[in-house]
């Protein structure tokens, strides 16, 4: 029951940049502006996610990348309406397929949680209720979302084990979370998220708990139900060489704020934002045995004390005055090195202005994704 | 199951025994019943005779080792007092008892379920707090003050309801809710406590990511994973009613096993406690064997390993 895309070597299928994606056959799924989430605390509102803006498009991979706190498992849970109680929406739309689901009622917003949007844990163990049989918990979309009874139910648990690769699921399908290994609980979970056929699945770290070959196996996992039910996918993760393999655009994500984003190849080829840069370099690549490692100095500003000024400052080779006055907004930043033809074009349509905010500009003219970049000095990063 | 069963029954005859040694050599420490059945100018003649012809004059090990090999026998003695076979009186108020505890608890629980669940959907929120103030002072409230204020409330003053006795359903309005106010205050507080921490399971936000509302939230996922502490509790709770009620038997009237005791101890008859004590001593741990068999109906982590072929 392999398909085509699993046999198919990783790095032979389609992937950002090349032609294939370029030619605008995938639609938006979801469109992200200016969403903003606060936490409320003792020491009052903290914002965790502000202005963010980011678009996912069927059968395209968006990762969200960024390290711990920096609010991408915050942005991912706001937008399946999933919050801690002590979170607020504060600002911003969440428009699936044409709705926008911000500006529903939690009982409405019900309705497209499973049908239209899936979410995938990064702890299978703890994502799954320990008490009832993992076909409880499958059949569980079917009978809110369908009206399936107990019996019609478990059989599309069944089918679904099947869809995900777990083995002997007519038995199963009667099995609990914990009679099973990580990587199958993993796949359960995936298969939970893809139940109703969804258009945009979110991938919350979906293979950290895992380890190295049952990763490669549930990333393939993802990519094969993706190509199948042509799904947005976002996923959500702080292993670049994961974002490298898996997606086809990117959003950089720091101290709540994204502060670049664009298609993985150009901005791993030529990142426009020092934080983005500082992370491709601590990367370890060619390195003599007992050679210091690169890193970024210091960590991110706590939540609720976020300066004025760029997010990035404190740990910004480049910061002068302006960034500690000024926050720089998410602007279109080109390739400065126009390589290809196709990078100029993007400038050009930036450069006649799309919108007037600057969410709206994250899509270029011929409706593919542009780069952008929080960085008040995004033309002048140099990378040697 | 049943192999389960059996492992959990031997295992506790020991405890068992450790109880009936107890009140068997505690009881004995009150004095020598002659002193009470006997009149006030009884002769040391009559006294010796009355405490031979009831076994008390035996070293108190052949007692015990008589008391025991009755009891092998399934005989648990007479009643000094009324000369009946001690066990039936035992198993006479027995079930006065447990209709009280069992009526008590069932409504205890009800109640605690619905208003714990109702307190832990928002954690201090307006029905969180006036919850709190209620389980609080419910759990504080000594059962002997609340049952005489409800004797001079509603029986004396307003004249609603009896003051003592079993006659008819509205005998049991005042000894139910004197004895459900604890138990109730304590699970609402247990099961809110254990509500608030499954509704913040990953497990939890997984179910509302598939569409689940916040009643099915509640009933389908969370509760059964809250369960086990509250099973716990009103268990201990369920045992402190079937022995325990002794007050409140007492202060109303009630025909039960508390009350029994409570008589016993006050006229050394010796053989009907014992076999009250070893009769509750069999009810709490057959309790505890259904709760435990409980725990495993509700999670199949604790469920007894069974190896298909």
């Amino acid at each position: 029951m392999r398909t085509a895309a699993e046999q198919a070597p990783p790095n032979s299928r389609p992937r950002a940049g090349t032609p294939a994606t370029q030619s605008q056959a995938h639609d938006v799924v979801l469109q992200v502006k200016d969403l903003a989430v606060d936490i409320r605390t003792h020491r009052g509102t903290i914002r965790a996610v502000n202005s963010v803006a980011f678009e996912a498009r069927a059968g395209e991979t968006l990762a969200l990348l960024g390290e711990s706190g920096c609010g991408k498992s915050m942005t991912a849970k706001a937008l399946a309406g999933i919050m801690d109680p002590v979170c607020d929406l504060a600002d911003g739309q969440i428009v699936l397929n044409g709705t926008d689901l911000a500006a529903l009622s939690p009982k409405e917003r019900l309705k497209f949680a499973g049908p239209e949007l899936g979410i995938v844990f990064q702890d299978a163990l703890t994502a799954l209720n320990p008490v009832y049989t993992v076909g409880t918990q499958l059949g569980e979309a079917f009978r809110i979302h369908r009206g399936l009874n107990a019996k019609q139910a478990r059989l599309e648990a069944i089918d679904l084990m099947k869809r995900v690769g777990i083995p002997e699921p007519e038995s199963r399908v009667n099995s609990y979370p914990h009679q099973f290994s990580g990587g199958m609980r993993q796949r359960i979970l995936i298969a939970m998220a893809v139940a109703l056929n969804p258009r945009l699945l979110i991938a919350d770290e979906p293979t950290t708990a895992l380890d190295v070959t049952v990763q490669a196996q549930i990333m393939q996992l993802l990519r094969t139900l993706r190509e199948e039910g042509q799904m947005a996918v976002i996923l959500i993760t702080h292993d670049l060489a994961v974002v490298a393999e898996e997606a086809d655009s990117v959003a950089v994500m720091y101290a709540g704020n994204v502060v670049e984003s664009g298609p993985v190849a150009e901005v791993f080829a030529d990142p426009r934002h020092p934080y983005t840069k500082g992370l491709l370099e601590s990367v370890p690549v060619h390195l003599e045995r007992g050679a210091h490692l690169k890193s970024i100095p210091g960590s991110p500003p706590e939540l609720h004390d976020i300066p004025a000024g760029c997010v990035y400052q404190s740990r910004c080779p480049l910061v002068q005055d302006i960034c500690r006055a000024e926050r720089p907004a998410l602007r279109p930043a080109g390739r400065r090195r126009t390589a290809d033809p196709a990078g100029t074009n993007v400038l050009e349509a930036d450069d006649g202005g799309m919108g007037t905010t600057p969410a709206d500009r994250t899509i270029s003219a011929e409706g593919r994704p542009v780069r952008t970049a929080a960085c008040h000095f995004s033309e002048e990063i140099t990378n040697g | 199951m049943l192999i389960y069963l059996r492992k959990r029954i031997v295992s506790s005859a020991l405890p068992l025994v450790v109880v009936i040694v107890g009140v068997f050599a505690l009881a004995r420490m009150t004095g020598n019943p002659a002193s009470l059945y006997l009149p006030l100018n009884a002769t040391q003649q009559m006294r010796d005779d009355f405490t031979a012809r009831n076994g008390l004059d035996q070293p108190l090990l052949v007692q015990m080792a008589d008391y025991f090999g009755g009891v092998l026998r399934l005989d648990f003695g007479q009643s000094l007092r009324t000369g009946q076979d001690a066990a039936a009186m035992a198993l006479r108020a027995f079930p006065a008892t447990l209709q009280l505890a069992a009526t008590t608890m069932v409504l205890a629980v009800l109640l605690a379920l619905v208003v714990g669940c109702w307190a832990a959907l928002k954690p201090n929120g307006v029905a969180d707090r006036i919850s709190s103030f209620i389980s609080m002072a419910a759990a504080s409230i000594p059962d002997f003050w609340l049952a005489i204020v409800g004797i001079w409330v509603f029986a004396i003053t307003l004249g609603w309801l009896p003051t003592s006795g079993v006659s008819g359903a509205s005998a049991w309005v005042l000894p139910i809710a004197t004895l459900l106010l604890r138990p109730f205050g304590v699970l609402v507080q247990i099961v809110r406590g254990s509500m608030v921490s499954a509704l913040s399971e990953p497990y939890i936000k997984l179910a509302r990511s598939r569409g689940a509302g916040d009643l099915r939230v509640v009933t389908h996922h969370a509760l059964r994973n809250a369960a086990a502490p509250a099973l716990t509790v009103a268990g201990d709770l369920t045992v402190g009613l079937v022995n325990g009620a002794v007050v409140v038997e007492t202060i109303f009237g009630w025909p039960g096993i508390g009350k029994l005791m409570i008589d016993s101890i006050l006229q050394r008859d010796f053989a009907v406690l014992q076999a009250a004590v070893l009769l509750t001593a069999v009810a709490i741990f057959a309790l505890n064997i259904l709760i435990d068999m409980g725990y495993a109906l509700l999670d199949a982590r604790v469920r007894p390993v069974t190896v298909k072929a």
